[in-house]
Order: structure tokens, then C-alpha cells, then sequence
């Protein structure tokens, strides 16, 4: 299961992300993202109340960090322990803005 | 520094179509036994990873464009416990150990989108064994619990 709560204010999307992105759940994300981020220039990603993340999620983060590159910002805040662990093992620590 | 066997006379045993609606099924009967077995929820988390990710591959990629079935068998032994989770499929072999790791050291543009999930199972558990027996592809993941 994964809630997704969206704040668009202006170009500024906030969106947090309330479960699991696991092979389930990360397409529904991944159509979330790809409908909102157009007029989007700076898209935070509030990971607080995610609780497990898989290769499917990875993917996800990649391919919007990668539409955000070539037009503004993406950051990830309030990531737990055992995200931060799994961002760690498969380097995603260097590619994301983590805070 | 393991047995390296998942005794099948002492494992659960789940038997199930290979299908990515499975994969709750799949991580509720893992999930369960570690439960039982007083695991934390952070070593939970990477085995539960681990079983995705190779559940999933089964899923796409054993049985090509059909489906077809999975066993996954768990035991917890030894001291300190580990849990053993074993896969067996009828599909292609496919060793997802002879396969190149990925570059993790890539930017965000230079990073190919695949290949992620098997680089997770073998950094994240402390043993991955793959063997083809009799037509069947086996991978047992091995994790300290």
C-alpha cells in the first residue's frame, strides 16, 4: 500500500509518500509524477512515513531525478535509517539531494 | 561459515504461482516467520527486499511470456540464527550471480535503469547460492537474524 499527498504551490510540488514503493506500488508513482511534474521546478519528496523501499521505488526516484535535472531541483527530506541504509548500498546517496 | 542446506523435513513451504500479484502472499508467509523467529524490523526490511526483487524476477523472466509455478521453503537455524529462504522455479536457468554488478558509482544520467536488484540481494544478505538441480533453477538467500 502507498498514499500519495501532493501540495503543488506555485512550481513548488511537495509530495509525500505514505507506505510501501515496492514492485506494487512504484507504477502508481511513477503515473503520479509523470501527470504532475510539467509546470514543476522544484519537487521535494517527503519520505517521513515511507517504510520500505525496493529496486521498483529506486527506479522511480532515478527516472524523476532525471526529468528534474534538466529543469530545477528534487530533494528528498526526513529519510529513515533503513532507506538511508539501502540509498547507501546501491549509491543512490551520490545521486540524490538528501536532507 | 553457514550450512550452506535448507533442511526440507524442518522448512515452511509456500507454493504458489509465479506471478508479481503474488509477491504480498510471498512477503506475508516470509514476514511471518520472522515474526516468530523475533527478527527486527531493519533486517526485515532487507530480506523482504531480497525476496522481492528475486520473486519479481521470477515473475518476469522464468517462465518468458507464460507463467508458471514457484516454491519458496524458509527455515531459521543456527546460532546465531539466520534465516534461509530458498527459491525454486522451472524456468530458463538464470544464475543472477554470473551477472556484471552494476556501476554504482554513475551520475544520475549515466545510470541504467536495470540491474538494481540482484546488486541489492547479494549486498544486502550474507549468502546467495545458486544452483540448477533436475530442471530447476534454486537460489537460497542466506541472512543473520
Amino acid at each position: 500500500m502507498l498514499n500519495i499527498e501532493k501540495k503543488l504551490e506555485g512550481k513548488d510540488l511537495n509530495v509525500a509518500l505514505i507506505g510501501r514503493l515496492d514492485t506494487v506500488t512504484a507504477p502508481e508513482l511513477e503515473s503520479e509524477l509523470s501527470s504532475s511534474l510539467d509546470s514543476v521546478e522544484n519537487l521535494v519528496l517527503d519520505m517521513d512515513k515511507l517504510e520500505y523501499i525496493s529496486s521498483a521505488g529506486l527506479r522511480v526516484l532515478l527516472t524523476a531525478q532525471k526529468t528534474m535535472n534538466q529543469k530545477g531541483t528534487m530533494k528528498l527530506i526526513n529519510v529513515s535509517e533503513t532507506v538511508m541504509e539501502i540509498f547507501d548500498v546501491t549509491g543512490f546517496v551520490d545521486i540524490l539531494t538528501i536532507e | 561459515m553457514f550450512e550452506r542446506e535448507i533442511n526440507k523435513a524442518n522448512a515452511s513451504v509456500l507454493e504458489l504461482e509465479a506471478t508479481v500479484t503474488n509477491l504480498p502472499k510471498v512477503l506475508q508467509f516470509i514476514d511471518s516467520n520472522l515474526e516468530a523467529a523475533g527478527c527486527s524490523l531493519k533486517t526485515q526490511m532487507q530480506i523482504d527486499i531480497a525476496v522481492e526483487e528475486w520473486f519479481v524476477n521470477i515473475a518476469h523472466y522464468a517462465y518468458e511470456d507464460s507463467t508458471g509455478m514457484a516454491t519458496v521453503l524458509m527455515e531459521v537455524k543456527g546460532d546465531p540464527a539466520a534465516a534461509y529462504i530458498q527459491f525454486v522455479d522451472k524456468g530458463i536457468p538464470y544464475d543472477p550471480l554470473a551477472k556484471a554488478d552494476p556501476d554504482v558509482t554513475l551520475s544520475a544520467e549515466e545510470r541504467k535503469i536495470g540491474g538494481l536488484g540482484i546488486y541489492l540481494i547479494k549486498n544486502t544478505m550474507d549468502d546467495v547460492i545458486y544452483e540448477y538441480k533436475d530442471g530447476h533453477n534454486m537460489l537460497t538467500i542466506i541472512k543473520t537474524i
